[in-house]
């Protein structure tokens, strides 16, 4: 369990009682990114021996890896950050669903190939634009990572916007099937651009940025791909999902945990050999 | 594109890879692959035969496009060159710097 379980009143953006230091915020920034890129990595290699086609099952399965790599890093500079003596692993398998920090927009089952494309451009478009600004944040070892890392996210909204056109424009079915799966996650985007105290004060020390400051453009790319590919895009302002950065998800984090968690809880001093 | 003449073929059309190790190097055959069209089978191709640093660039073509000689080539096509030693430039030497750099 992470001692740092929080019992905040859920959905709210402040908690006035309590007054972040810098490491603090830090950690949990980091543990955001990671997590949404870990549960994000674990539903893509769900479509490991089912793709559609075998160059697609690779396809899948290099994003994934590329997903859980980026966690990785994170994790093991949140334990860093940390100076507890954790290991990333332990961040990992030993924190139950309250205690994770993803949007829920990437927990949510893999459903068909349309749903883990049109998430996977949604989620990878955010990420973009995200990492085009943190790359210059003001921490070495942090903005290497990133700058790292955007080169293969670069590759992950090229291959999912590629299939979102052709989806889109391409039989009755695939464009209908692709924009339910767009309808359905919509409501999941707003949650992306949650910020608190964590952002405002890494805003200040030159680490995070303003999500705002690319709400637009983000709205801007998505609008320009979905009408290429012939698709309706759905209303922004409609009733919006919020409660992933609080530890408050939808019922699959819970199961998709259990799954990933089970042999490591069980055998907690098992090792490689 | 399609290059399917048997309507009950219903894979995406083949394509050929060819990867160029690096720069200066020529492109070389990876292997090949099925995709819908150009843009997928480059995608396709960087995930199946670039993944680990094998290249700085790639082609695809669709196989069909491939004029291949035969087996029965052989002869016609092949064969006439090795009895005439003087096709082959063997009677000169070559600097060594120039022997480096193939």
């Amino acid at each position: 369990m992470s001692p740092k379980s929080k019992t905040d009143i859920p959905g709210a953006e402040h908690s006035a009682t309590q007054t972040l230091t810098e490491k603090e915020a830090f950690f949990e920034y980091l543990i955001r990114l990671a997590d949404d890129r870990l549960i994000l990595g674990h539903r893509l290699s769900e479509w490991c021996g089912h793709g559609p086609i075998l160059e697609e099952d690779i396809a899948l399965a290099n994003v994934a890896l590329d997903d859980i790599g980026h966690s990785a890093a994170l994790y093991e500079y949140a334990a860093e950050v940390e100076g507890e003596g954790r290991h990333r692993d332990d961040i990992v398998y030993f924190r139950d669903d309250v205690d994770y920090r993803n949007v829920k927009m990437v927990e949510l089952p893999k459903g068909d190939f349309g749903f883990t494309i049109a998430r996977q451009l949604l989620f990878s478009a955010f990420s973009y634009f995200l990492y085009e600004r943190l790359k210059d944040a003001e921490d070495e070892q942090f903005s290497g990572m990133i700058d790292k890392h955007l080169k293969e996210i670069k590759y992950h909204l090229r291959h999912s916007r590629e299939w979102t056109l052709r989806l889109g424009d391409g039989t009755e079915e695939s464009h209908d099937r692709i924009q339910a799966a767009f309808n359905e996650l919509w409501t999941y985007t707003d949650a992306l651009f949650y910020m608190d105290e964590v952002d405002e004060l890494l805003i200040e020390k030159g680490i995070a940025v303003d999500l705002n400051d690319f709400k637009d453009e983000w709205k801007q790319l998505v609008t320009d791909v979905l009408e290429e590919a012939t698709l309706e895009v759905p209303d922004f302002d409609q009733f919006m999902q919020s409660g992933g950065r609080k530890g408050l998800h939808t019922e699959h984090l819970g199961h998709l945990l259990a799954e990933m968690q089970h042999l490591r809880r069980s055998y907690p001093d098992a090792t490689w050999e | 594109m399609s290059n399917n003449e048997d309507s009950n073929d219903t894979q995406w059309p083949l394509w050929e890879v060819f990867t160029q190790p690096r720069d200066g190097k020529p492109h070389e055959h990876a292997g090949s692959l099925h995709a819908p069209d150009a843009e997928m089978a480059l995608q396709n191709a960087r995930d199946v035969y670039a993944r680990r640093n094998e290249g700085v660039s790639i082609w695809v073509v669709p196989s069909n496009q491939i004029t291949a000689s035969t087996p029965e080539d052989m002869g016609p096509f092949f064969d006439p060159a090795n009895d005439k030693p003087y096709r082959h430039p063997k009677f000169y030497s070559v600097p060594r710097a120039v022997k480096k750099r193939s």
